[in-house]
């Protein structure tokens, strides 16, 4: 461990450094969420503060079946690329194997290749198997690329696990079974709650891939917003950008606080 | 044997699935890029060219003879230009930032990171929009500067490059501190110590041990950066304009508005090829340092 106190760990000069970089994390975000509350037609000079936009946001059809169609991708890619995650992730467990390195690689394909080569590659295939672009495809599409965000946390997790646990439970006379579902799965719940999270945020998040594969019927909320935002900036557009920022702080903080339980 | 047999059992569904939603599509992708492309889209099966690969530096003209052309040229180095400032400068301001934290006492440090992983997981399209209205003329950065008589004219800075240079770093500044600040984290800090009793200064022993000691974090960081800044779609088309197009928007045009889905399938398959070298050179340089997924 580090004294804190010894001189030679402090740099003046880099808590400067550190002020200036949150400023210029947070100011856009901040101006984004302050004019969302103005009156104005504007969108950028300040004049009442009122929460006429927010109440137009939520009264926009358009906005709240983007809402729904995001909601319903989300979820059901959430819950099969987490399921799916958590097998890979056990299978992977304990000691190395042979193609366990190529694996590794292919889990973490999705991550490393650029969403507009995905979406490119996605669009194209689809077509080709007379799959039509809607809903299916949308769902589809996010469930590939959910499971490395799913797979990393649950991974971290079972790594960090004691496997003097699971021999105390076989030597308890627990079956492989009962061992699982009593000693790992607990244990392991934190891993795949913040994998499901990051798993959420990431397909609520994702415009490129959807943008590509969605079809006319499947508009998500971020391919509407992109859509509003292309005709001109307007308060509309502050008020729903900043209930998408709520939404996200709410899911971080609680995988956060999820997190932090050990 | 039998307890392998299990194991790819577990890992075969996702395996499966990435195989067939992702490698699948994107060798489907390089066959297309090979066919002849269809009139209002789509391609025509079966008939080979690689007239695709030529459009990239050659246009025919009249007397059907192949000239050059450096227009896609252009917007490939335009963006790679980009993408590799976006990186410099991420990686200038991260590793201080990384440093400094890393330094502080272990809860100060959870707090400061989640305050760098909350940009990160709030939607990037918002976060762009957000840049339009601090750089747009009549916004937040304009406004005030004219306010205090320090501009003339209009700021003029929205659709230039420099207003996606500046998005860019924005967008990709938490991907360079996360895997920087992992490896910082893990740092054995009585080396430094000893660095000290050795009579090294500070730039020493930064030098010496800090860089190396971080290096695989920092080669982590300039990739995770640098390949989604290459390929990045809507940064440019918010901030940058018509004048300013880069790869991605060159990709997304040819199934929009230019409808050659083969010379798309084409500049995507190129993307892809220049991303697999750098995963490769990254993968033998580090071999056995753990991989970016695994660490």
């Amino acid at each position: 461990m580090i004294n804190s106190s010894n001189p030679l760990w402090r740099y003046p000069s880099l808590s400067v450094l550190m002020g200036l970089f949150f400023i210029f994390l947070y100011l856009p975000i901040l101006v984004l969420i302050v004019l969302s509350f103005n009156q104005n037609q504007t969108a950028t000079i300040w004049t009442n503060f009122s929460l006429d936009w927010y109440k137009v946001v939520l009264e926009n059809p358009n906005i709240i079946r983007a809402t729904q169609n995001s909601l319903i991708v989300a979820s059901v890619s959430t819950i099969v690329s987490t399921t799916i995650a958590t097998l890979a992730a056990l299978g992977m467990a304990g000691k190395t194997f042979k193609g366990q390195a190529a694996f590794n690689g292919l889990i973490g394909l999705p991550l490393l290749v650029p969403e507009i080569v995905t979406a490119v590659a996605s669009l194209l295939f689809f077509l080709a198997i007379g799959l039509e672009l809607g809903l299916t495809t949308v769902i589809l599409a996010h469930i590939i690329f959910c499971i490395p965000f799913a797979y990393l946390p649950i991974r971290a997790r079972l790594e960090g696990l004691d496997p003097k646990l699971l021999e105390a439970a076989s030597d308890l006379y627990a079956q492989p079974l009962q061992a699982f579902t009593r000693v790992t799965l607990p244990l392991l719940m934190p891993g795949i709650i913040s994998g499901a999270m990051l798993a959420f945020i990431t397909s609520m998040d994702d415009f490129v891939i959807t943008f590509f594969v969605a079809g006319a019927g499947a508009t998500t909320l971020p391919v509407y917003i992109f859509g509003m935002i292309r005709t001109g900036i307007s308060p509309e557009v502050n008020a729903i950008s900043t209930l998408l920022f709520a939404a996200s702080l709410v899911i971080v903080l609680l995988s956060f606080f999820v997190g932090q339980k050990k | 044997m039998k307890h392998n047999l299990g194991r790819w059992a577990f890992i075969a569904p996702a395996g499966l699935l990435i195989l067939v939603f992702m490698v699948l599509p994107m060798l489907l992708m390089g066959l297309m890029s090979w066919l002849e492309p269809g009139q209002f889209g789509g391609v025509k099966w079966g008939v080979y060219t690689p007239d695709s690969y030529i459009k990239f530096l050659f246009e025919r003209d009249f007397g059907d003879n192949l000239v050059l052309n450096t227009d896609y040229l252009s917007i490939f180095s335009r963006s790679f230009q980009l993408a590799f400032v976006t990186t410099a400068i991420t990686l200038l301001v991260a590793f201080p930032v990384s440093f400094y934290i890393a330094l502080q006492p272990p809860k100060r440090r959870t707090w400061l990171m989640l305050l760098i992983t909350i940009p990160f997981w709030t939607n990037l399209l918002v976060r762009t929009y957000a840049w339009i209205l601090l750089l747009r003329n009549g916004g937040l950065i304009d406004s005030s500067l004219s306010g205090l008589g320090l501009l003339n004219s209009p700021l003029n800075i929205m659709y230039t490059p420099l207003a996606v240079q500046i998005g860019l770093v924005y967008a990709f500044l938490p991907f360079m501190v996360l895997p920087i600040y992992t490896s910082l984290e893990k740092l054995d800090w009585r080396l430094l110590e000893a660095a000290y009793d050795l009579y090294a200064n500070r730039w020493q022993t930064l030098y010496r041990i800090v860089l190396p000691l971080s290096a695989p974090g920092i080669v982590a960081g300039c990739i995770l950066v640098f390949v989604p800044a290459l390929g990045t779609y809507f940064i440019p088309e918010l901030l940058g304009g018509s004048k300013t197009l880069m790869i991605g928007n060159l990709i997304q045009q040819q199934f929009g508005t230019s409808r050659n889905w083969s010379f798309g399938a084409a500049l995507s398959f190129a993307l892809l090829a220049i991303v697999l070298v750098f995963m490769l050179i990254y993968a033998l340089r580090f071999k056995g340092k753990g991989s970016l997924t695994s660490s």
